[in-house]
């Protein structure tokens, strides 16, 4: 090495993170850590540093969003910052987007295997930027800006902050774009690139990432925004050092990181029960007369199997042994977003708490198989939408937790799942008319903040207020959003019945929103979510799933004679059977029962509707009691059709008063007609056996299913060996795709 | 925070009110919980058998005559915790169209050549015990699977209630 080390003790980083990596793998401890002597010594002192630097954290994260121009930072939050060791395991993290405890780490961790101390060098005043999910990033889309944090010539550690972009130039607008299928429509990579020094971001970088993106005011103006809050979090470091000193500071953050893997252990004997976990949840890829390359042209459904092993010592394991294929689509998940799936989650329901930091990461073994969506080992795939696999596959962790937290006692905090933040309804176009004409927007609205969240075993679930991404989710004021998609001004948002997951404690229900083209020209419409199968593992202890999302949308309409003639326009579309928008519109309606579109054109005056997303319901519907039943009809939430068939209840209603009234002789009279149907319909579980085992023997699936089959068979011997042996099959025993 | 008995009672019962939730929701959980909820279950169901864990709503792994069942709160027993009870269930699938959208309205349920529902109803109170939403074709998922002897005494320091 020809430049003098900047790890410590004349070591070189490289040196230093071997060295970590191998204490932690000896002892099972972080640094091998016994005994945490600062907060055994003197805990209030201990408390008041990670304190000082959480609120350093939080103030830098607070100060900085109000530089970011992007409204998906402004007004949802999606912005985190950390502070890390020299080696890149986070101390500390701010409030904000969760799913990012572990993400940048990996980013730091790359920059140190790769040599980067030695070539392009490592210094004090140095920017890094970082977008590619092959180095700890979730999606291309979430920009990381890293800067190293210097000490009397050691490096001492790094700050990172992260947003989410509106636009990242990739195949089509927009920030999850689902007609990705390999690393070159993924838009920009910057792969842990060093883009300033002396604490300035270089002209020409700025320059040609401009140029890269459809939004550059947004680029320019967020990349300030994490460098100021970097900039921050390194003052309040130095600001540190000179109040407890350095040697201080240099065992403090070993012993945080050791305490936070503690703090784990200990809350899971708290709140879990050991043993084996499973559930599955499904995605579908409905691509096969859609996708634009001849490879992608594939109908699959994504298999997310998920084994959670709760150990005695407290320890978790994580296994998606079982997932299906990666492949020519943009759902490929790398480690930094499983990892980032999982943090978020994680911190939500059992690990939340000031102290989250890469302690908690290493308290939790996962599996990601090789060649699966959860690991595809293969950087030219699409890696820009992975959370059409994460979102879904994540339920599965909710659940198994929740089957835990009950058995535990803690019915209050069971959450089976939660509505998919899916339905991104994106794309853009270019003003044709008004102040701003010729110049782009982008539909990137971000109230896919607010789906409905899955019930308790106390309660309903949250209504249009959950994230699973974000825990400060909000779905935002449509006038901010319109701000910046002008182009597609809202006509309406309004509740859409029948969303919920049924249950004896209902899910979260949600509203759908109708908007049109406006003032533009070139327009591209697309949008993520699942449709031909239900999302995520469902509902819970006899809870169903939500609704599955469809698309609904109008061409060739007569809407701008509407406006003209002040006429009535479509504000929903609460029944699809009996169309609101026949009812409004002249015009060319399409419906189709698939979530996932690849990008259309769309005119002025074309009308879109869009539904966002309920969530899993709790317990035996039968059991729901009727006054909530009745709250539920005079909510909207539920029409009285799908709430006779379901719970049972026969409501009428009462034109006088405004508001449903519960018929209790006709109810008590449907309530038996179910449960004497339940008799009736149902089968043995050697007659379910049978019936579902001769059409495997007989391939009688639809290609989607057999390819999931075949795939899941192919990666997982385990797996496999469990699905012949439950079927009875023989062992060499395999489907064909008719 | 000390959640008394009577309280946890009307929890189970879902008859807290949001401003009495959400205190037990977002505060220190009290350390003695499982003892009281299954002091609860054990007072409420009135079984001469001895509960050993809640698995679910509706059902509880309890000790009898040496065997570790799943028993139903109706009273049917499922057998052997290590197996999975679903497997004595009366199982329905909705695998059609026509049966999904008695639930869901039409563009809102799955299609069923892709995903199908399966409802699991215990079969003496034909209870709704858990819906699977699954590729036809797929293995019944077992949930959970408890290591009862490793919570009782690494966890709670003391011997399993049959085992006292």
């Amino acid at each position: 090495m020809s430049i003098k080390p900047i790890g410590w003790d004349g070591k070189t980083i490289k040196e230093m993170l071997e060295e970590s990596e191998k204490l932690l793998k000896d002892s099972k401890k972080y640094h091998g850590i016994e005994r945490l002597s600062l907060k055994e010594e003197d805990p209030f002192k201990y408390e008041k540093a990670y304190a000082s630097l959480r609120g350093a954290l939080v103030s830098a994260r607070e100060t900085a969003l109000h530089i970011a121009a992007s409204p998906i930072v402004t007004e949802i939050g999606e912005l985190c910052f950390a502070l890390y060791t020299p080696e890149g395991d986070s101390i500390v993290v701010s409030t904000g987007i969760l799913v990012h405890v572990h993400t940048m780490s990996e980013g730091i961790k790359f920059m140190i295997r790769e040599g980067y101390e030695e070539d392009p060098s490592i210094n004090q005043g140095d920017i890094f930027l970082n977008n590619d999910p092959q180095c700890g990033n979730v999606h291309t889309t979430d920009v990381q800006t890293l800067i190293p944090i210097f000490w009397e010539k050691e490096l001492i550690g790094w700050a990172g902050g992260v947003t989410h972009q509106i636009d990242i130039g990739g195949i089509t607008p927009g920030h999850t774009l689902v007609s990705s299928t390999q690393r070159f429509d993924d838009g920009v990579y910057y792969t842990c690139r060093k883009i300033g020094s002396n604490d300035k971001i270089w002209r020409d970088h700025m320059i040609g990432a401009k140029k890269s993106v459809r939004s550059p005011m947004y680029w320019e103006l967020d990349e300030k925004c994490r460098l100021a809050g970097n900039l921050m979090i390194r003052d309040a470091v130095y600001e540190f050092i000179e109040r407890e000193g350095i040697e201080f500071y240099k065992k403090f953050m070993r012993e945080a990181i050791e305490e936070g893997r503690r703090i784990v252990l200990e809350r899971v004997k708290e709140r879990l029960i050991p043993g084996r976990y499973r559930a599955a949840s499904f995605m579908d890829l409905p691509m096969k007369d859609q996708a634009w390359l001849p490879l992608a042209r594939v109908d699959k459904i994504s298999n997310q199997p998920m084994e959670m092993i709760v150990k005695e010592d407290g320890g978790l394991s994580i296994s998606f042994d079982g997932a299906s294929a990666a492949g020519a689509n943009a759902f490929n998940c790398d480690k930094g977003a499983m990892e980032g799936g999982q943090w978020v989650l994680l911190t939500q329901i059992l690990i939340y708490g000031d102290k989250v930091n890469d302690g908690a990461y290493y308290a939790v073994e996962k599996y990601y198989p090789l060649g699966s969506w959860a690991n595809p080992g293969d950087p030219y795939l699409s890696y820009q939408a992975p959370w059409g696999n994460l979102i879904p596959a994540y339920t599965t962790v909710m659940k198994s937790l929740s089957y835990a937290l009950f058995s535990r006692g803690f019915r209050e905090e069971v959450v089976p799942g939660y509505g998919f933040t899916g339905d991104s309804i994106q794309g853009g176009g270019i003003y044709s008319a008004g102040p701003l004409k010729g110049e782009r927007w982008m539909l990137s609205t971000f109230e896919i903040s607010g789906q409905g969240l899955g019930a308790s075993a106390v309660k309903d679930g949250l209504n249009w207020g959950y994230a699973m991404w974000n825990p400060e989710s909000d779905l935002g004021d449509v006038e901010t959003w319109e701000l910046f998609q002008g182009g597609i001004p809202y006509l309406s948002r309004k509740v859409k019945p029948n969303t919920p997951g049924h249950g004896k404690y209902r899910g979260g229900a949600n509203y759908a929103g109708v908007a049109f083209i406006a003032n533009s020209e070139k327009v591209e419409f697309f949008a993520g979510r699942e449709g031909l199968v239900f999302h995520g593992s469902g509902g819970m202890h006899g809870g169903y799933p939500n609704a599955t999302s469809y698309r609904l949308i109008a061409k060739n309409t007569n809407l701008e004679e509407i406006f003209r003639q002040q006429q009535n326009y479509p504000l929903g579309d609460p029944d699809p059977t009996d169309g609101e928008f026949e009812r409004y519109l002249k015009a060319d309606i399409t419906r189709i029962p698939i979530g996932t579109i690849y990008p259309i054109a769309l005119e002025n005056y074309d009308v879109i509707h869009f539904s966002e997303s309920g969530g899993p319901g709790y317990g035996d519907p039968m059991e729901r009691k009727l006054e909530s039943v009745k709250k539920d009809l005079d909510e909207g939430l539920y029409t009285s059709d799908i709430v006779k068939n379901v719970y049972g209840v026969v409501a009428n209603f009462d034109d006088d008063k405004n508001e449903w009234e519960i018929d209790n002789e006709a109810t008590k009279i449907q309530k038996q007609r179910i449960m004497d149907e339940r008799k009736s319909e149902s089968l043995s579980f050697e007659e379910f056996w049978k019936k579902e085992r001769d059409r495997i023997l007989k391939g009688d699936f639809y290609e989607a299913v057999t390819t999931m089959y075949l795939e899941s068979l192919r990666l997982s011997t385990k797996w496999g060996r469990e699905f012949r042996e439950f079927w009875n099959l023989d062992e060499d025993f395999q489907l064909e795709v008719k | 925070m000390d959640v008394d008995k009577k309280t946890l009672e009307r929890m189970m019962e879902g008859d807290l009110k949001w401003e009495e939730l959400k205190p037990i929701i977002s505060g220190r959980k009290d350390q003695n919980r499982f003892d009281k909820i299954m002091e609860i279950l054990q007072e409420k169901l009135n079984w001469k058998e001895k509960i050993l864990l809640p698995l679910h709503e509706h059902l509880y792994i309890v000790a009898k005559e040496g065997e570790r069942i799943v028993k139903c709160d109706c009273g049917f027993e499922f057998g052997d915790y290590q197996i999975n009870w679903k497997h004595k269930c009366k199982i329905r699938v909705r695998d059609t169209f026509e049966s999904i959208e008695k639930l869901y309205p039409k563009m809102m349920g799955s299609d069923p050549e892709w995903e199908e529902l399966r409802e699991f109803f215990c079969p003496n109170c034909f209870t709704l015990l858990d819906v699977e939403a699954v590729p036809p074709g797929y293995p019944i998922i077992f949930n959970f699977l408890p290591d009862i002897d490793a919570f009782y005494e690494k966890w709670l320091g003391r011997n399993p209630p049959d085992k006292e």
